[in-house]
């Protein structure tokens, strides 16, 4: 490599960060009242983490927006309030047991509520007339998110339609929208799940501690280890088991799995995403497993 | 720093080619031999392929993610895939043959540093070949690959691959490629020959595998030789008590380089300043390079909003009203004459008069021929007037200040894809 190339190229994860900075002031720049979709995860926190960069030494000019499902980890609220307290940030919460509470919504069969949080999202974005909503969807996700735009325009309905999807070029994003409609912004649409790790780990991201491993009384369904929670527990049938866990991935409590795992450093995640022949959802989601196109028919529904 | 703790850099590129070519086979082969698949989605595969009544596994359905897809066996849009070997990671955008394939290649083609087409060592070059160099020659691709697929199928004969070689380095050449810039490589994507493992059957092909050329080519791109530019995105103004006067100009460079000391204009307007530092988050840097988002601080206090641009004072873009620019249409509505519509460029939107098409470019003769209309998947030069004077450069220049987007105002639809100029010049039809 002669001088001027090392000088000149950055690394991958400069260059994505570099991309993802550059989505989050096109939208500042253009639109009057973005949001961040925040839950604590480790994909949202990355989010958050790139705003700041983006804006620095000026504040994050957005509030965050979680959708609650009323199945979550304790870990993960502690952890969501303790970032907006230090970042003196704006949090909105659209609670699906707020719904549920007085029957606009009716728990699923399954109790899982990761699909009952499309309508309290829709309802949020009304309400705070909010025109661009950061989420942290990857293309490396799912076989529909790797069509998705990295501004995505969705309709009054908040609906996705794949073959009206506005052709994205350059790096010239065309956010315009009618009044009502809103668009979707995904500034890590390029980023893998061993990426997020890489920065993390370099940036030093404080994460929530059920990422890293630790004991948990877990039980097997349908391939995954659950954990006991507000959401219910294991039937007769199923045992209980004391074992060394963490989450890849954190979502509604009755449908996220751990996985058997001694990685309790960023090293050993790291080591262990490299060698896992499962991809986080695969692995971790049973409300990707419910259909081929499950992920799909949620997007168009309003989704993430 | 990272557990490789090497310099491990990103490409990006995209792939042409038509189903029948076995495009989505050799992205499925791409994607399998580096095991960026993993067991849950090869699962998948296997399952669906059963069903299908396939007796091997059909790689296309990793790469088919839609539903509409799936069922009709097509590729319908641009799909973005990942994957990465120990020295360099990749973004693939992978862009479908058949249907609006001007739309999608050009996409595709618009972010990536390098090209493969694919062909079928049967057909050889078809005239979809032809467009889809001429596209990724026109929206400048630095590095072209021609994958020769299917060569088990002719008997991994030498010289149809020889023949179909030489007459795909004619082509090349004749858009304006370099040599260097283009390889050839004959491949097996159902079998994996020469994909990302060596094949046997050709020992007479002394070349790379395809994944081994995609790791070794050089991926700094041409912009950072070039003239420093930046569009202004937004004004960075904390307000608080200690630093009540920092006012930063928050952008991505476009192209060049850019240091404390350096005197650069801001257009439109043409004020000259001095650079007195090239902040981020980590701290202020002794140089920015192309592709890096930055924050720039000025010696002067100037009024510098979205939509201006900062650039090399001794090397500056025309700022002008009236622009001669390539269109590739993208849209089902056609473009009419002197249509008034909405142009973005950098960080800029502005009020724009599109005249009539001088003329048009066909992809299959490589001619320009005459054209009073536009319509999509079509490529053809217009004269475009703006409202506000615009900075740019000739695409052929600098892609990123030579390229802009047309959009229709009631509904804020992309309808084109500009670039400055003629990124590509052809003969005249006889």
């Amino acid at each position: 490599m002669t001088t001027l190339e090392k000088k000149a190229t950055l690394d991958a994860l400069d260059a994505l960060e570099s991309e993802s900075i550059h989505i989050f002031r096109e939208v500042a720049g253009e639109f009057d009242r973005p949001v961040i979709l925040f839950s604590g995860g480790k994909d949202s926190t990355l989010l958050v983490h790139l705003a700041v960069k983006a804006f620095a030494p000026a504040p994050v000019p957005f509030p965050l927006l979680h959708v609650d499902t009323g199945h979550n980890f304790d870990e993960v609220i502690d952890f969501r309030d303790s970032i907006v307290e230090r970042l003196g940030l704006r949090l909105e919460v659209a609670k699906v047991q707020d719904y549920i509470d007085d029957g606009r919504l009716v728990e699923r069969a399954d109790g899982t509520r990761n699909p009952l949080q499309t309508q309290p999202l829709l309802d949020a974005i009304v309400e705070n007339r909010f025109d661009a909503v950061f989420g942290g969807g990857r293309r490396d996700e799912e076989r529909a998110r790797a069509k998705e735009r990295i501004m995505s325009l969705r309709d009054a309905f908040g609906r996705w339609d794949p073959r009206k999807q506005r052709p994205e070029l350059w790096n010239l994003y065309n956010g315009r929208h009618a009044p009502g409609e809103h668009v979707r912004v995904f500034p890590i649409s390029n980023w893998t799940e061993l990426d997020v790790w890489r920065y993390i780990q370099r940036e030093e991201i404080e994460l929530p501690s059920i990422y890293y491993a630790h004991r948990r009384e877990v039980y097997k369904r349908d391939g995954m280890w659950l954990a006991e929670g507000p959401w219910g527990g294991p039937r007769s049938t199923e045992t209980v088991e004391n074992l060394s866990v963490r989450y890849r991935t954190v979502g509604d409590g009755s449908c996220t799995g751990a996985v058997e795992s001694t990685a309790t450093t960023l090293d050993e995640i790291i080591a262990e995403v490299t060698a896992s022949r499962l991809t986080e959802r695969g692995a971790t989601r049973a409300d990707d497993r419910l259909s081929e196109a499950a992920m799909e028919d949620r997007k168009r529904e309003g989704y993430f | 720093m990272g557990s490789a703790g090497s310099h491990r850099d990103l490409l990006r590129f995209a792939t042409a080619g038509s189903v029948d070519d076995g495009k989505s086979t050799l992205v499925g082969r791409l994607l399998y031999d580096t095991k960026s698949v993993l067991a849950d989605q090869i699962e998948a595969v296997q399952r669906a392929s059963v069903d299908k009544g396939l007796s091997t596994p059909d790689l296309s359905l990793l790469v088919d993610g839609l539903r509409a897809e799936r069922e009709q066996g097509i590729t319908i849009d641009v799909a973005y895939r990942y994957f990465g070997t120990p020295t360099r990671e990749f973004v693939l955008a992978d862009t479908p043959g058949h249907v609006q394939y001007t739309r999608n290649t050009v996409t595709g083609a618009s972010t990536a540093e390098l090209g493969v087409l694919l062909v079928d060592a049967r057909n050889g070059i078809v005239e979809q070949t032809r467009r889809h160099a001429t596209v990724l020659a026109m929206l400048r691709v630095p590095r072209l690959v021609l994958a020769i697929n299917k060569i088990d199928l002719v008997g991994y004969d030498e010289e149809t691959l020889r023949a179909i070689e030489k007459e795909f380095t004619g082509l090349a050449r004749s858009l304006g490629f370099a040599d260097d810039a283009v390889q050839t490589i004959p491949v097996s994507a159902l079998v994996g020959d020469n994909v990302v493992e060596r094949s046997e059957h050709t020992p007479w092909y002394d070349g790379p595998t395809l994944l081994g050329h995609l790791e070794s080519v050089p991926v700094v791109g041409p912009e950072v030789a070039k003239p420093f530019r930046m569009p202004v995105q937004y004004v960075i103004r904390p307000r608080t008590e200690e630093l009540h006067d920092y006012r930063g100009y928050a952008g991505q460079i476009a192209a060049g380089t850019v240091a404390p000391g350096d005197t650069v204009v801001v257009l439109p307007e043409g004020r000259e300043t001095t650079v007195t530092h090239v902040d981020t988050a980590d701290g202020p840097l002794d140089e920015g390079t192309a592709g890096r988002s930055v924050t720039i601080r000025l010696a002067d206090d100037i009024d510098i909003s979205r939509g201006d641009m900062l650039v090399a004072a001794d090397a500056q873009p025309a700022v002008t009203s009236e622009i001669d620019a390539t269109l590739c249409w993208l849209s089902d509505k056609p473009l009419r004459p002197n249509a008034r519509l909405l142009l973005k460029h950098g960080t800029r939107t502005t009020q724009v008069m599109v005249g009539a098409p001088e003329s048009r470019i066909d992809t299959d003769t490589l001619t320009e021929v005459e054209a009073d209309a536009l319509s999509l998947n079509d490529i053809g030069r217009v004269t475009v007037r703006t409202a506000d004077p615009l900075p740019v450069d000739e695409y052929a220049d600098i892609r990123a200040t030579g390229s802009f987007l047309l959009i229709d105002p009631p509904t804020g639809n992309t309808l084109a894809a500009g670039l400055v100029g003629t990124p590509l010049a052809l003969s005249p039809a006889e």
